[in-house]
């Protein structure tokens, strides 16, 4: 039990934020957990948080890995994201009808655009040594434009039944199906950290790049990779924004999600600065923020003092767990401590 | 000060130390690394609070809290780095941060700057930007501003080791200034020749203790060394001495010819074979260490020939060299061998994972089992195999690399001062490892700054000095008089 403890500690800051959102949702209205059923398919609060922190939990995944690898976080995924996208949207489309292979041969090759995109942010900081968020902010500034560049005009309609029953729900299945593909993606990072030894080398290298290169690991690969996987989660996520939106908004798809992520990766209870990780951590963090959106919105805010309410609210949280504040609380009890000994 | 003590979990980093700096004065402070010279320097300016003890300024007592308040008190202290800014002018350097007036008087500023630049006769002005001056010009601008700041006690860490000979004139006349104005000047160097020009008196420390204080005129260099590198023995005396092995007969285990590397060590020839321990004695700046770091490919390698068996490889990486049963201990344990905040047990099995591949992680059960296996072997004091190495003593990190290595199988093991800053006990068990690994069937070069615990080990020693190997002590030559003569003189004795 000890034990069980002692692997859950990290968990405790984004757990915790998570019971007091779901209390202060309890406290609005008593029928926070009511799930209806409508068409066959599963429709509620949860449900929808499930639904809509998709896209954001899958880029938070591949941001962890970049935080824990390269001590600094890739500010351009919802660029990548939009880019990626609008290279399967043209694949689509141009191909006339959209079957399953269109679908599918397109989402692979999006795939292949992802990995690029990432291997270029990738380059440039383990070879380079260009600090991530300056190396990503040359397709955070550029990455719209090329977007806007395939799409050829403005916003691409996507209207096909394969697209819709992606973006929504397949008849017969009653959870929707990007809920199902988040899951599929969790469960494939879960494969993968079990059956490789990514994570130990990950952490490494983010702890100590020096020692690392002593004990053959070439910390320039490692962050490569990281960079790859970052660039494959935004194709996936911008997959699934796209085909929930039915037409590719070069402009606003995924807009600003990566502060979303990053704040994710910190709430998850991870270092901002790189070494240990806690994947876990940073999917309950994603899920968190959208609860955090959804429960502004329940509370009946308005719209445009949102934004306001959000930023509050992840100031407290951000000090409280700051270590400032952990130092300080620790230095008090220490004085009173000594104090009552003298 | 008297009687200070300093201790971290594990460690007595100074144990009841005397010091006693007089007006006017160069107070050289030797030691070899892990001696407590920067303990020592840290209590006096406020950085570390002393454990017991007492110190006392003009006969008064003090406490710093931090170096602020030594400052205000008229202690200077001048790094090796630099801690200047180097966009800043010179006169902006000398003055920043001790003015509250929210207003700059530049021409003020700049008149006072140039009058104490010349006073102290620094080729600089006060406009230039610091960054276009020399080093030895930014290392006099940080003592002008010590100075400036009615500093009577300057303490100099190092201040010589980026500079070259004219450098280190200009800033020994300027210490030469200082002391006949009655400043008290405490110098740390490692260079010897340095010591003997410009300090009157030395103070020697060695593993946290007080080893005597000198008057440099009267202490001839090779006793200067013998005390820096200690000469009783301590309570080690139990380890047998390793006798010598037939080890010229055969294919050496490894071999380099004309190897170098970035890191600046002149070519040199090196052999090692099967069951041998041997090792490269100097000082601490002498190239023993960037010398087995050539041999492992730590630091990018330059030319050279290396075979292993006979057989001529290329050890390009560490990767490569680990690959070919060679193991490295880095000198600096945190900075390039642990990894601080994984387990023990991930910290013990990183290199053989890494031997292994990335698509074959070892289970958790498989990891544990090795885990286990060498924190009993290597008696490794943890509380659990998955508490985090960070929260050991140097001692038991040490033997966790060392458990990292061993996993390897390797066929050749490099020590870098495997026992620097670590308990006796511990340091026992270290060398009592080397000797049963090398009876083993293992080669291992073992480094240390303590010249009788390379004496108690190893059957062969090399000697260096200036990055430059001076000759090689074996059988009835291997005594500690002989050691010391070939360091001090660079030659046979």
């Amino acid at each position: 039990m000890r034990k069980l403890m002692k692997n859950v500690s990290h968990l405790v800051l984004p757990i915790s934020v998570m019971v007091l959102l779901i209390i202060i949702n309890l406290v609005k209205g008593a029928d926070y957990f009511t799930i209806t059923m409508i068409n066959g398919a599963l429709y509620g609060n949860i449900p929808n948080i499930l639904f809509g922190a998709s896209e954001l939990v899958i880029l938070s995944i591949g941001m962890t890995l970049v935080t824990a690898a390269s001590r600094g976080q890739d500010i351009s995924i919802g660029e990548s994201a939009t880019i990626s996208s609008a290279v399967f949207v043209w694949f689509v489309l141009r191909s006339g009808e959209a079957t399953p292979v269109t679908i599918i041969v397109g989402f692979l090759l999006s795939c292949v655009v992802g990995l690029g995109l990432g291997a270029f942010n990738g380059i440039l900081v383990s070879i380079f040594k260009v600090q991530p968020m300056v190396a990503s902010l040359i397709l955070f500034t550029g990455g719209r434009s090329i977007a806007f560049m395939i799409d050829g005009k403005l916003s691409p309609i996507l209207a096909n039944d394969i697209s819709n029953r992606i973006g929504t729900v397949i008849p017969g299945i009653p959870i929707q199906t990007p809920v199902i593909l988040t899951a599929v993606f969790i469960a494939l990072f879960a494969v993968l950290l079990k059956t490789t030894t990514l994570r130990l080398y990950v952490e490494t290298v983010g702890i100590n790049p020096n020692a690392a290169r002593l004990n053959g690991i070439n910390p320039k690969k490692v962050i490569f990779l990281t960079f790859l996987i970052m660039g494959f989660c935004s194709a996936v996520a911008g997959f699934i924004a796209v085909n929930k939106a039915g037409r590719h908004d070069s402009v606003n798809l995924l807009k600003n999600i990566m502060m979303d992520a990053i704040l994710a990766v910190a709430i998850g209870g991870n270092s901002l600065g790189g070494g240990t990780f806690s994947i876990t951590g940073s999917i309950i963090g994603a899920y968190t923020i959208e609860m955090l959106n959804r429960t502004l919105l329940r509370l009946e805010i308005e719209p445009a003092m949102i934004k306001v309410f959000k930023a509050i609210f992840i100031v407290i949280l951000m000090v409280v767990a700051s270590p400032v504040v952990r130092d300080f609380i620790k230095k008090v009890l220490d004085r009173n401590r000594t104090r009552k000994e003298e | 000060m008297k009687d200070i003590s300093k201790s971290f979990p594990g460690v007595k980093a100074l144990d009841g130390v005397d010091f006693k700096l007089r007006e006017g004065e160069v107070h050289a402070l030797m030691g070899e690394n892990g001696a407590g010279k920067s303990t020592l320097i840290k209590v006096i300016t406020g950085v570390y609070e002393k454990d017991a003890g007492l110190i006392t300024l003009h006969g008064k007592p003090i406490h710093f809290r931090s170096p602020q308040e030594a400052q205000n008190n008229g202690i200077g202290t001048v790094y090796q780095e630099i801690m200047l800014c180097p966009n800043l002018t010179v006169a902006e350097n000398m003055f920043i941060g001790r003015s509250h007036a929210p207003i700059v008087n530049w021409k003020e500023m700049n008149e006072k700057a140039a009058r104490l630049l010349d006073s102290l006769g620094i080729p600089a002005s006060p406009i230039q930007e610091l960054s276009t001056c020399s080093i030895a010009v930014q290392q006099m601008i940080a003592i002008a501003r010590a100075v400036d700041m009615d500093c009577r006690i300057l303490i100099l860490d190092e201040p010589t080791s980026s500079l070259d000979e004219d450098e280190v004139q200009k800033l020994f006349e300027l210490m030469r200034a200082l002391k006949a104005q009655g400043v008290g000047i405490i110098f740390i160097t490692h260079f010897l020749e340095q010591v003997y020009e410009i300090s009157d008196r030395i103070t020697v420390l060695r593993n946290g203790k007080l080893i005597g204080e000198y008057k440099t005129s009267s202490l001839p260099q090779i006793e200067l060394i013998s005390k820096m590198l200690g000469s009783e023995l301590e309570d080690i005396s139990t380890i047998r001495k390793h006798e010598p092995v037939a080890s010229d007969a055969g294919i050496p285990v490894f071999e380099a010819v004309g190897l170098s590397s970035a890191a600046g060590v002149r070519p040199f020839d090196f052999t090692i074979h099967k069951g041998e321990v041997n090792g490269f004695a100097g000082l601490l700046g002498s190239g023993r260490s960037e010398s087995v770091r050539a041999i492992f490919a730590a630091d990018k390698v330059t030319g050279g020939e290396v075979r292993i068996h006979g057989k001529r490889v290329k050890i390009k990486t560490p990767l490569h060299a680990i690959k070919h049963g060679i193991g490295y201990l880095p000198e600096d344990r945190k900075g390039d061998g642990i990894i601080e905040d994984l387990s023990v047990r991930d910290n013990i099995i990183l290199t053989l994972q890494v031997l292994k591949g990335l698509f074959k992680p070892f289970s958790l059960k498989e990891a544990e089992k090795f885990a286990e296996e060498y924190i009993k072997k290597l008696n490794i004091k943890t509380p659990t195999s998955n508490t985090p190495i960070r929260s050991l003593s140097g001692g038991n990190q040490q033997k966790v690399i060392l458990a990292r290595w061993l996993l390897t199988n390797l066929e050749y093991l490099i020590l870098d001062e495997p026992t620097r800053g670590i308990d006796v006990g511990t340091k026992v068990e270290i060398q009592k490892l080397v000797i049963r690994l090398a009876s083993g069937g293992m080669s291992l070069t073992f480094i240390s700054s303590e010249i009788d615990e390379m004496l108690r080990t190893c059957s062969r020693l090399i000697v260096m000095k200036d990055r430059e190997i001076v000759g090689e002590l074996r059988g009835t030559d291997l005594t500690e008089n002989d050691v010391m003569h070939m360091i001090a003189q660079g030659g046979k004795s």
